[in-house]
């Protein structure tokens, strides 16, 4: 395989400032040649095992399935360093970058997941390491700030807009602009100009490569429905990757609705039916206003509030490939005690929201990918709940 | 007479050394304070001006515009209002449109060329669209004798500055530095280079902008053989903080003209 998808059907595509045209070119290059050569492999593979603690376990999650009469899986990236599956796309693209010469490296973060997954790589493979972070999100994931921190990482506060994730990429994008000859955009999720959402997705696949084989090991079959919650996508694109191809598995991502899918103020626009537009870099379906102005997302969880997504799950939903569904800001919160509770496995509260869809709709068979846990939210579900 | 000879022929009857473009932001910091500033800007020497439609993730602006295309929205800019500001301006000096890809997108490529048509706009500048997702926009643009003015960067390699100048029409918008919009102080490293291999590689004229904030670095752009040079944030820091900010800005434009006599 040496082709990078620049666009799923419609969707995907370069539109970016000039400036940047070359360093996509160069990324695209690189990864193809990374992604051939077995010393890079070997090397990732290794710090996946060793250092990020893969494979994670598949567990089957009794005590939710004898209150709901399904039969539900778990994908436990929760239980990777860091705490969520970000660390698999961070450590394939700080390996990247030092094959480019780039020892600088940006990146964004929303719920901070991202951002101290790629504090970690920075830390461990010896670069400076930059953190664009909406000054709400600093308020809301503080402990991840102080990680990051504590890394060695720079954290700049973003005080564009609704000081969010939408508005921490489109910084990080503007100091690539500004860098792009000495530093590498670790871009967090399956969105950008190409080849961002192929080479993360291909860095996630991990998740369903070990899932599909996990499963069929365990139950000697596939799972019916493969579950996922989405943002910008990432943990879901991994976790449906390696489903593509099998038809009978059903793919389901789970988006926020937040505070309703009627109120305006969610962060669903696949489930919404938004308009194919442009949003940092790439086609795909977004929140906009008539004139096609980017409207703000809302959710109570940071990871969840972008209102975009990646243009792979553009082209999923719009060829029937996959579904996408929403779960509100209260039902969400509600599974975040329901899990912990239950399975004694605090989910991120991005995660809940799959949980809350999949425990209202129990199925035989069903993979969940548990994307990360939440102890990153203890403080902003106190605050709400009590 | 089509947008592309009314740009070329504010490049040929240009005052200066150098074509002197100021850009300025349409409903920043109001409708009719923005008509005024257009009408400003075209009093004191301006041979052409870019009128920029406020977006609200404007990833090639630096702080000074993007905060003034937020004001701007909050104050309920639109569209169809910028265009109308686009309108009244384009009726002292030719006009170029700046706006983002997804604006244009929302409505169509066709149905915008045609609006700007209607405003008596001269061309369009989208920042975020490169040559791989520019032929449709080309297209729509050509057929109604607008010019799709293509941006170039110092990180652009030949072959692909080779392909981008042969496809520019207008004139080529040569980004100095390597970065978003913004005042720098001092002159970009390399700008006589910088001008010489854009000249080199399109048959329109070459416009330097990004990073230009004094009538001496305009000076000095002209002199390393730019044939416009494009003042932007300057201007906007100078609507957004002077009293009359019409009357600010055409005091500023009028410094610049006269660097570049």
């Amino acid at each position: 395989m040496t082709e990078v998808e620049h666009r799923f059907g419609p969707y995907g595509g370069r539109y970016v400032p000039e400036t940047l045209m070359p360093a996509l070119v160069e990324l695209e290059d690189a990864w193809i040649a990374a992604r051939n050569d077995p010393a890079y492999g070997a090397e990732l593979g290794i710090l996946l095992r060793d250092f990020a603690g893969r494979p994670t376990p598949l567990y089957r999650a009794e005590r939710i399935n004898e209150l709901t009469g399904g039969d539900l899986w778990l994908k436990r990236e929760d239980l990777l360093h860091t705490g969520a599956h970000k660390i698999n796309n961070a450590l394939g693209q700080a390996l990247l970058a030092i094959r480019m010469g780039k020892r600088r490296i940006i990146a964004e973060t929303g719920a901070g997941q991202h951002g101290v997954a790629t504090a970690v790589a920075c830390a461990r493979l010896g670069l400076e390491c930059v953190v664009y972070m909406g000054a709400e999100d600093i308020r809301r994931q503080l402990p991840n700030v102080e990680r990051m921190r504590l890394l060695g990482a720079t954290v700049a506060p973003v005080e564009s807009g609704a000081k969010t994730l939408k508005e921490a990429v489109s910084e990080a994008i503007r100091d690539w602009v500004a860098t792009v000859e000495t530093s590498h955009y670790i871009i967090g999720s399956a969105v950008g100009p190409a080849p961002f959402p192929a080479i993360v997705r291909d860095l996630q696949r991990v998740i369903s490569d070990e899932a599909r084989a996990q499963m069929l090991d365990r139950t000697g079959d596939l799972p019916k429905r493969v579950i996922a919650c989405v943002g910008g996508g990432s943990n879901a694109i991994g976790g449906f990757a390696a489903f593509l191809d099998d038809a009978e598995v059903e793919l389901i991502g789970v988006e926020a609705a937040g505070e309703g899918l009627d109120s305006g103020r969610h962060g669903a626009p696949l489930t919404a039916g938004g308009r194919p537009g442009i949003l940092h870099g790439s086609l795909s379906a977004i929140m906009q206003d008539d004139e096609g102005q980017i409207a703000e997302a809302h959710s109570v969880s940071a990871g969840l509030d972008y209102p975009g997504s990646g243009p792979q799950h553009a082209w999923l939903r719009e060829t029937g490939r996959a579904t996408y569904v929403a779960v509100n800001d209260t039902d969400a919160l509600a599974a975040f005690r329901r899990v912990s509770e239950l399975e004694g496995i605090i989910p991120a509260l991005e995660t809940a929201h799959a949980f809350s869809w999949v425990m209202a709709n129990p199925g035989e068979r069903d993979l969940l990918i548990l994307s990360g846990r939440g102890d990153k939210d203890l403080a902003e579900v106190i605050a709400r709940t009590s | 007479m089509t947008g592309c000879e009314r740009i070329a022929g504010a490049f040929e009857g240009r005052a200066g050394r150098a074509a002197l473009m100021p850009y300025m932001m349409a409903c920043f910091p109001d409708e009719q304070t923005s008509i005024a500033i257009g009408l400003a800007c075209a009093a004191n020497g301006a041979d052409l001006v870019e009128v920029g439609i406020p977006y609200s993730d404007p990833l090639a602006d630096g702080p000074v515009i993007h905060e003034a295309a937020t004001q701007a929205l909050r104050n309920g800019a639109t569209v169809t209002a910028s265009l109308r500001v686009a309108k009244a301006v384009s009726e002292a000096v030719p006009t170029v449109v700046m706006c983002y890809a997804n604006l244009v997108l929302s409505m169509g490529w066709e149905p915008f060329a045609a609006e700007l048509v209607e405003a008596g706009v001269s061309g369009l500048i989208c920042p975020d669209l490169p040559l791989e997702e520019a032929p449709e926009a080309l297209a729509a643009l050509d057929a109604h004798g607008l010019a799709l003015v293509p941006l170039v960067a110092p990180t652009t390699p030949d072959s692909r500055l080779a392909d981008i100048g042969s496809r520019a029409r207008g004139f080529l918008y040569t980004v100095s530095v390597a970065g978003t919009t913004g005042e720098r102080s001092g002159s970009a490293v390399g700008i006589d280079a910088v001008v010489e291999r854009a000249r080199a590689n399109t048959p329109v004229p070459v416009a330097v902008g990004f990073g230009i904030s004094t009538p001496e670095q305009a000076s000095s752009t002209a002199d390393a053989g730019a044939e416009g040079v494009i003042i932007g944030s300057r201007l906007i820091r100078e609507a957004a903080t002077a009293a009359d900010p019409a009357a600010a800005v055409g005091l500023v434009v009028k410094d610049f003209a006269d660097s570049l006599r």
